[in-house]
């Protein structure tokens, strides 16, 4: 049961490290990076059904890496990100689109983007209704209904 | 043994709940049995803050990725298209974008206009007032008068342009093209005891607000009301026939796993272009050795599923995101045949109005318009809330090697085989593709767009199942007859999609629930000799 499985520390660890290449933290945008100990704890609690995939894109990496990605220096660790990045398939797609939903998620994210914190439901959004007129050169292009027989 | 029942219906989704509610007033016994529940809209993603991440999981259109108990498994390998549905009461219109254009009266009659495929043995005006009936049941939202589609009388107006919608306007009037506000199943005003919309924006994956319609909450509770039974957890595995040849009713595993027998005077199926022919062939038997009502060979054969082409990008000013629903406007500018083009039959165009946050990150990602590192943040920001995309959704012509089979190997929770597809996307419907994308990237640029990206065909498109059990006057070349009867079971009758004889180039939902309700209203006129 891929719900079953557990992250070990060493692949929390290289985890963290690559949701770190992924988005590193910006002062430039006031944002944590993927790496941020409240976003890689969403990650890990909300695994679920991608716990093996995810597992197995950690295990895939820490091969390219011939160990901890995390110990590598850094020229080292992005040559083992582009491999991965590269390789790595539907197991590292997945990985990525993890650290990517729960990322942009995250409250202090949501905000430096100028996105509510809240779920769409039950206040919804205003839409503007917009110029109509801008039909009027199509009403007055006109136009037929092929004929059928 | 279970008491008989008058009509068993087999599937509550777009077309069962339509032939359902027709057929109630005939005060017959009539139950309905569906594999999936009942939904609960408080669980709907758009209530979670985590709403986006569902449609990669529990939430996800493809059947295969969900896995729900009550979703069956589809062997698609051999598909570049790969096929999407929903399993409940409601069906795929629980998880549709409810874009509701309808065939046009030139469909009808694709041999006859241009040599290819067939006509079909019913026509645009013989389903005018079920379109309409259907129009008022469902709920359509629009704008009345477009010049280049059927006329349809909306009952509620047309959706906001919006941000997306001015934009896409202003570039399509540069270029001189056609477009129009979108017929919908969104209510854009209180209708019917449902809510109107309040742009929670993620509507494909179900509405929160029930402004989106699907069958669980128009048409199914008029046709309980009226004394129709939906009994629902209960997945048929094949269709029992007598000593007659004539179906007796069905064998299907309840909510319990317990295997029951209904019997039934009449049997409608409505499971869909794939559904619906698996079913049929699992009915195998010694009378109908090829599966049931197959004396043509032609159930499962002849699969369309509309390839779409379609191609975004970004521009400077905001668009409407994830702030509304998905489409807006569409175009018909390309529909009708034009042999210059090189490519027979047409396409019709939906524009898409954005996407959110993480649908932004995850698919720019992979598309590599995302990079990683210190100048995500920069690029992200540039992505997010500016894309416009451009869907053609092509006319698919009937092909037998597209085709539904029952697989060898796979099975679903009950042990029933599952589905397999075999299908390649022909070189008309590739050549129509590629002049879509030209034509959407001219849309696109005009607008003012960069970072163009497309999906062609996209992956997990096969929304629209159509087909795999024809109608037609011909046995031989057909499966049910003008009035949807199959032509060798003559109490055995297909109402959904899979009777389609050629796809047109719009979504098919408006067309497939107005042929469920002609065929409804055929077989109440002809209840005193219906099986002759």
């Amino acid at each position: 049961m891929a719900e079953e499985l557990t992250l070990t520390p060493r692949q929390r660890q290289d985890l963290r490290t690559i949701a770190a290449m992924i988005i590193p933290a910006s002062d430039e945008y006031g944002v944590p990076g993927a790496d941020d100990d409240a976003i890689q704890a969403d990650i890990l609690a909300t695994l679920g059904r991608d716990t093996r995939p995810v597992v197995a894109a950690l295990d895939h990496l820490a091969q390219l890496a011939g160990g901890s990605l995390a110990e590598l220096d850094a020229e080292r660790r992005d040559a083992v990100a582009l491999a991965f990045r590269k390789h790595g398939g539907v197991p590292a797609a997945t990985l990525v689109r993890v650290v990517l939903q729960c990322y942009y998620r995250d409250d202090r994210v949501l905000r430096s983007l100028g996105l509510e914190l809240r779920a769409p439901f039950p206040k919804g959004h205003v839409l503007p209704d917009g110029d109509w007129s801008l039909l009027d050169p199509v009403k007055a292009r006109g136009g037929s209904l092929r004929r059928a027989p | 043994m279970k008491d008989p029942v008058d009509v068993l219906i087999i599937g509550a989704g777009a077309s069962g709940a339509a032939v359902a509610w027709s057929l109630a007033e005939t005060k017959m016994h009539i139950l309905c049995l569906e594999q999936g529940g009942w939904m609960n809209p408080a669980e709907y993603p758009s209530t979670g803050r985590d709403w986006e991440a569902k449609f990669y999981g529990e939430w996800s259109s493809s059947p295969n990725v969900r896995g729900r108990p009550e979703d069956y498994p589809v062997n698609d390998d051999n598909s570049p298209i790969k096929v999407v549905n929903y399993n409940a009461v409601g069906g795929s219109t629980v998880m549709y974008t409810a874009h509701w254009p309808r065939l046009h009266p030139s469909d009808f009659k694709v041999k006859t206009l241009d040599g290819v495929a067939d006509d079909w043995p019913v026509d645009y005006d013989a389903l005018t007032p079920f379109f309409e009936e259907n129009d008022r049941m469902m709920g359509a939202s629009g704008l009345s008068g477009d010049p280049l589609s059927p006329l349809t009388h909306p009952p509620m107006p047309q959706q906001p342009l919006g941000l997306s919608g001015a934009i896409i306007g202003k570039a399509m009037n540069e270029l001189g093209w056609h477009w129009w506000p979108s017929d919908t199943t969104v209510a854009t005003m209180d209708y019917e005891g449902r809510a109107r919309c309040i742009n929670l924006g993620h509507c494909t994956p179900a509405c929160a607000q029930g402004a989106k319609s699907s069958t669980d909450i128009t048409y199914w509770p008029h046709a309980i009301r009226a004394g129709v039974e939906l009994r629902t957890h209960c997945r048929v595995r094949e269709i029992t026939t007598d000593e007659n040849g004539m179906a007796s009713g069905v064998v299907y595993y309840d909510k319990d796993g317990v295997e029951q027998f209904q019997p039934a005077h009449v049997v409608i199926i409505a499971c869909n272009g794939v559904g619906t022919p698996r079913l049929l062939l699992n009915s195998a038997s010694s009378r109908f050795p090829n599966g049931l009502a197959n004396s043509s060979g032609l159930v499962g054969k002849n699969l369309m599923f509309h390839p779409y082409a379609q191609i975004y990008g970004y521009v400077k000013e905001p668009t409407d995101s994830n702030r509304a629903p998905p489409t807006c406007l569409w175009s018909k500018q390309w529909y009708d045949t034009d042999l210059s083009r090189g490519f027979v039959r047409g396409y019709g165009v939906q524009f898409v109005r954005g996407a959110g946050p993480v649908f932004e990150a995850v698919v720019s990602e992979q598309k590599g318009i995302l990079p990683w590192g210190e100048d995500h943040h920069r690029i992200f920001r540039k992505l997010n809330g500016h894309r416009l995309g451009f869907s053609a959704i092509c006319e698919d012509l009937p092909e037998e090697h597209n085709q539904v089979t029952l697989d060898p190997v796979l099975k679903d929770s009950h042990g029933i085989p599952a589905p397999k597809i075999d299908y390649t996307i022909s070189e008309n419907s590739r050549k129509m593709m590629e002049h879509a994308l030209a034509r959407g990237r001219e849309t696109l640029e005009t607008a003012g767009a960069t970072d163009i990206c497309i999906n062609s065909p996209i992956p997990w498109g096969g929304w629209h199942l159509l087909g795999t059990a024809r109608m037609g006057t011909d046995p031989e070349r057909s499966v049910v007859n003008e009035w949807g009867r199959t032509h060798d079971v003559k109490n055995l009758f297909i109402v959904d999609g899979s009777i389609f004889v050629t796809s047109g180039g719009v979504n098919p939902t408006s067309t497939i629930q107005a042929l469920a309700l002609y065929i409804a209203d055929q077989m109440k006129q002809r209840l005193a000799n219906l099986f002759d």
